[in-house]
């Protein structure tokens, strides 16, 4: 089944014919529009005519989260204000967020793709879909929101927390398909077992969970424990927002990603080399058709691989495989996008906190949790519980206001936190993914 | 009137305990009141001892993070409603304890009470006027 047959199914040549028209177009409209990509290019000593096949593409310089952070919030959009009809953000890597723009036609766009994904993992009109990804400047609640109603299903938008109130209502109102985190949705089964509730009556048939990386175990563990299908999306706000790429149902290896709005390339993270088909690197992404903020060669920094080999379900589109890290120091943590430095930035703002930290990462049963390990300075130390107690819950709200996690301020004794010897470790991840 | 008392922050693992009292003996410090407050994750212990200044330097040579704080030490009658009258006293003055352990000292008798106020002063005032035996620092250190 496919919700666009003609370009979902578009044979490979007219594919990247029209993949270098879009690129073309795409490239003049960037030169144009943004001082930044004016700069950058003419930098690189390249004007867009200079690239008339898509092997010119790995000429063109990068675009990375920090050209983003220089540009906050609007310099790198390519429309007038006027035309932005919507503004998200996702985590920057300190205090300020990572902003982008869509256009009516890029919502437009973003809807099908969304819809798109819906159809590839197995929903069709008439499901029922409980939409337990965050609503807000996240992309994941509105994204997969405008997809389920482009597609013509009943969308459910619950948005995340309150469990007890999610099941009740995946049990009363029939939802068949459910899209969220892959820990919520083991987290959903832990209460609803709690609560005496069997997902095996419940309707669901397919779930497509996104926002973090998970494995093919957990895939066994949410099918066997949600009975339902688990299908692996992904996308990133500052691409687009969900829906970037999606597994078919069909094969359940490697995510489509639509290669007809979008062009990926691998690279070495190190060298910014291109790599050949199959090689594990870095995801870049270059967008073809967007217009409130178009991203050339996007570092992702998601760790993957990719492959043009056909795939089953008869999409001509090429598959990442399911990622496996990232390239950077990033986290996630409940499906939220966390960065060291935004948490060393909290800290630097707390009058008398040492900027030695770590950070631990767990999951205890199926959740995620953050420990924030502070050292407590003599200037800090009171001989009074009190006080040392408010100090570590000025910790958690202050992390939890500013990037929106929960965690755990944990006071330790000074010097015990490894020093700076060139790159800290800031982070001990112990989940097993 | 004032005692001086040092505090360290202990983490919650095992041997802290052990470690600072091994310092402690081996720069030949005795320790004449203790207590030892905590939580889930961390303790703070509370030491009157023979010598603070080099109590303090030698745990911070080891690595732990101390203040000094000061206290007020109270002679109380070891006899029921002992303790009693000393905070009603300081009830009626509106002064808050924040913390306080007891101790009986060995000769004498009496119980000696270690208060911690949020208005020392004012609470040194208040049991003057109450008639109340206060220990000087001198006399606490070398009991």
């Amino acid at each position: 089944m496919y919700f666009n047959e003609e370009f979902e199914t578009l044979p490979r040549p007219a594919l990247e014919a029209l993949q270098l028209k879009r690129l073309q177009s795409t490239l003049e409209r960037v030169y144009a529009n943004v001082p930044f990509y004016k700069a950058s290019f003419d930098k690189a000593g390249l004007k867009p005519s200079d690239i008339t096949c898509l092997g010119d593409l790995k000429n063109i310089p990068f675009t990375t989260k920090q050209d983003m952070r220089d540009s906050y919030p609007y310099a790198l959009f390519a429309a007038p204000m006027e035309e932005i009809v919507r503004i998200h953000a996702s985590s920057g890597t300190t205090g300020k967020p990572t902003v982008v723009g869509y256009t009516k036609k890029d919502i437009s766009i973003w809807s099908e793709l969304m819809a798109r994904s819906f159809v590839a993992a197995g929903a069709h009109k008439g499901d029922i879909i409980h939409n337990a990804y965050g609503y807000g400047l996240f992309t994941g609640g509105l994204g997969a929101h405008y997809g389920a109603e482009q597609l013509g299903a009943s969308v459910i938008p619950i948005s995340g927390g309150n469990t007890k109130r999610q099941i009740m209502i995946m049990q009363d109102f029939g939802s068949t398909v459910l899209t969220c985190t892959p820990s919520y949705s083991l987290f959903m089964a832990e209460e609803a077992q709690a609560e005496g509730v069997d997902f095996k009556k419940l309707k669901l048939r397919v779930g497509i969970f996104g926002a973090e990386p998970w494995s093919e175990e957990m895939r066994n563990e949410i099918e066997s424990k949600l009975n339902l299908s688990a299908i692996d999306i992904y996308g990133l706000s500052e691409i687009m927002g969900p829906g970037v790429a999606i597994e078919c149902i069909e094969a359940k290896r490697g995510l489509h990603i639509w290669e007809d709005h979008f062009i990926p390339e691998i690279i070495d993270p190190d060298t910014g080399a291109l790599l050949p088909e199959g090689e594990r690197g870095e995801l870049v992404i270059t967008t073809i058709t967007k217009q409130g903020i178009p991203l050339i060669r996007y570092r992702t920094r998601d760790i993957t691989s990719l492959t043009y080999e056909p795939c089953i379900c008869g999409r001509t589109h090429a598959r990442i495989t399911r990622m496996s890290g990232r390239s950077d120091d990033m986290l996630i943590i409940r499906g939220v996008n966390v960065f060291p430095s935004q948490i060393e930035a909290v800290l630097v703002g707390i009058e008398g906190i040492e900027p030695h930290y770590m950070l631990i990462v767990d999951r205890q049963g199926t959740l995620d949790t953050l420990t924030v390990q502070v050292e407590v300075s003599e200037e800090l130390f009171s001989d009074e519980i009190k006080v040392l107690q408010a100090l570590a819950h000025r910790v958690e709200k202050e992390i939890k206001d500013m990037l929106g996690v929960t965690c755990t301020a944990k006071l330790v004794e000074p010097k015990t936190i490894q020093r700076s010897e060139g790159k800290a470790k800031r982070v001990i991840d112990n989940r097993k993914l | 009137m004032k005692v001086e008392q040092i505090s360290i922050f202990i983490e919650n693992k095992s041997g802290r305990l052990a470690e600072i009292t091994r310092v402690l003996g081996e720069a030949d410090i005795n320790i004449r009141a203790l207590s030892l407050a905590d939580t889930s994750d961390f303790g703070i212990l509370r030491l009157i001892v023979n010598d603070g200044a080099k109590a303090s330097t030698v745990l911070k040579e080891h690595g732990f993070t101390v203040n000094k704080t000061e206290v007020v030490a109270v002679e109380v009658p070891d006899r029921p409603g002992g303790l009693s009258a000393i905070l009603q006293t300081l009830d009626r003055e509106a002064i808050n304890v924040e913390y306080m352990y007891a101790f009986v000292e060995r000769c004498g008798g009496n119980a000696v009470i270690i208060f911690r106020f949020d208005e020392t002063d004012k609470a040194i005032a208040a049991l003057k006027a109450g008639n109340f035996n206060m220990l000087d620092g001198s006399r606490l250190y070398n009991l």
